[in-house]
């Protein structure tokens, strides 16, 4: 069996990011799985532009973003494997894989780093009545099947839910020629960035229907239209405001679900909020030697945040090499979402492994104006923050420092709440 | 003295900001965290571009698309015209990320480049 350091699942940006920094922390033998023919993941189909300005100082777009990191780990001879899918991860961390060519094998590694991002949630998730004709997409597939692969999939489109893909598909198949009839959101507001609505919707004048949901899939072999219902505060369809628009082409695009089967069946244990692993400063789970960053973790915004959150990933899991430990057992400060705030990563900070600030991103429940973000040590106000806009579809950070942390050790709880004006 | 308000696209942070116009001519941008805010409300309410990025057909390549963009920002009334360009061409494998593929496009005296390396 071939043995590594670290084994990074996954070959999207946070494995890259996880890998590299792996590397520059002094670890050389690492490998990475991916299981699609190329590095860079979901950025691939990512077109667009937007990425990169906190990491490269530049705006880039995904595919760009992609090819450059990829680039550096193959100037450092990180070693990689395309084709490949990780079918599980043992307590022994003897990794089991499995591609065309080798069939069925394994790997032992020391450390393991998941970093295998997140899907979309389908139609079956949603529950939308009607029957199972063609022309029902998630809006990712799409994606790839445009830009990667040269297909365009219908001319009159519905989109259901305005999440940042959903916009981004909306301008985009607006751009080839499609009709984009409207896009449809059960919320009062849009789960996706302001900077989206403006420049993909607003410039192709395209509507976006606020508390509206698509409560009926219309035809039988291919789509002929959707039936679009008004929503109570409950988002729950109105009786009697249903209105049907004629389509082809039906793109949902609503929720990421972190990727976590291989974690699971590992023993890490989940947050029920972010659908990923619960994890400490250090990003470790409560599997030891198995660290989480990027998608897997909690779905992002901003695929810089998973860039730096990754390189905590690699450094931690080279120290531990390094080390051939960890000792979590000292004293540690739990991490508590209180009002207005809906998660926060990581969960909790172990005082034996601190050893850098701690960035501290979590989501909040409500769009707030001109609201505070308030962080008490225990009953301590330690930073009381003005955020002028604070919106669920836009992830917060807060820098917690070092020493700030080491001054206040007697602390038992952090807690993270939004003051409303 | 007339107000608009507007919502930077310059990067994900989407600053709402207002614009203050005097005579149709920028005099107060509020609300931007920093100067890219400033010069996008200005060229917002002026003359507004856009990055416009697609894809060009591929031949002999390990992919079918090569994906592309302007290099610049280009007239936000030039963007089907670019389009269409785009949507003319074909390149044969090999292509580098950074490659010229059209040339002064649509008349806007800027470059389309492939975003990506096709093998």
């Amino acid at each position: 069996m071939k043995e590594y350091d670290i084994v990074v699942i996954g070959g999207g940006p946070a494995g890259l990011a996880a890998a590299y920094s792996a590397k520059e922390n002094g670890i050389d033998n690492i490998l990475i799985i991916e299981r699609d023919n190329i590095l860079g993941g979901i950025l691939n189909q990512c077109i667009h532009n937007g990425f990169g300005l906190h990491v490269f100082k530049e705006e880039l777009t995904g595919p760009e973003y992609a090819e450059r990191y990829a680039n550096l780990v193959e100037e450092k001879n990180i070693e990689y494997i395309l084709n490949s899918m990780v079918l599980s991860v043992d307590e022994n961390k003897v990794v089991t894989v499995m591609n065309e060519e080798d069939g069925i094998f394994e790997i032992q590694a020391k450390a393991v780093i998941l970093a295998m991002g997140c899907r979309e949630r389908s139609r079956g998730a949603i529950n939308i009545p009607g029957y199972r004709p063609s022309g029902v997409f998630s809006a990712g597939m799409v994606q790839r099947l445009m830009n990667m692969e040269g297909y365009i999939p219908g001319k009159e489109v519905v989109i259901f839910g305005s999440g940042d893909i959903g916009l981004i598909m909306a301008r985009r198949m607006a751009l080839e020629g499609a009709k984009v009839k409207a896009v449809v959101e059960r919320k009062p507001y849009s789960s996706g960035l302001q900077r989206n609505i403006v420049q993909c919707l607003d410039d192709y004048d395209i509507p976006l229907l606020y508390q509206h949901t698509v409560s009926k899939v219309v035809g039988k072999d291919r789509m002929e239209g959707v039936v679009l219902s008004k929503v109570d505060d409950k988002k729950q369809a109105i009786p009697g405001t249903e209105e049907f628009v004629s389509c082809d082409t039906l793109l949902l695009s609503v929720g990421l679900i972190p990727e976590n089967e291989i974690s699971r069946d590992l023993g890490v244990k989940m947050n029920r909020k972010t659908s990923g692993p619960i994890v400490g400063e250090n990003l470790m789970t409560n599997v030891e030697g198995v660290f989480a960053c990027g998608n897997v973790l909690h779905v992002h915004d901003l695929v810089d945040h998973v860039t730096m959150e990754s390189n905590i990933a690699g450094k931690k899991a080279a120290e531990y090499i390094k080390m051939n430990k960890v000792d979590t057992s000292g004293k540690k400060i739990q991490l508590i979402p209180d009002k207005g705030v809906s998660y926060l990563v990581p969960d909790h900070i172990n005082l034996s492994t601190l050893s850098d600030d701690v960035t501290v991103r979590f989501r909040v429940t409500d769009v707030y104006e001109g609201a505070y973000v308030d962080v008490n040590f225990d009953d301590e106000l330690a930073i009381h923050r003005k955020k002028p806009f604070l919106a669920p579809g836009e992830m917060q950070e807060i820098k917690l420092k070092k020493d700030y942390i080491l001054e206040h050790q007697n602390t038992d709880n952090i807690t993270f709440k939004v003051e409303a004006k | 003295m007339e107000e608009k308000n507007l919502i930077c696209i310059s990067c994900p942070i989407g600053c709402h900001m207002t614009v203050t116009l005097d005579n149709e001519e920028v005099s107060k941008v509020e609300g931007n965290t920093c100067k890219r805010g400033a010069a996008y409300a200005e060229k917002e309410i002026t003359n507004p571009t856009r990055f416009v990025t697609s894809t060009v057909k591929v031949k002999n390549g390990q992919v079918e698309r090569v994906s592309v963009k302007t290099e610049l920002d280009i007239p936000k009334s030039k963007i089907f015209d670019v389009m269409k360009e785009i949507n003319s061409v074909e390149v044969s494998a090999p292509v580098k990320m950074g490659d010229t593929i059209i040339e002064n496009v649509a008349g806007t005296n800027v470059n389309i480049i492939a975003t990506r390396s096709v093998k």
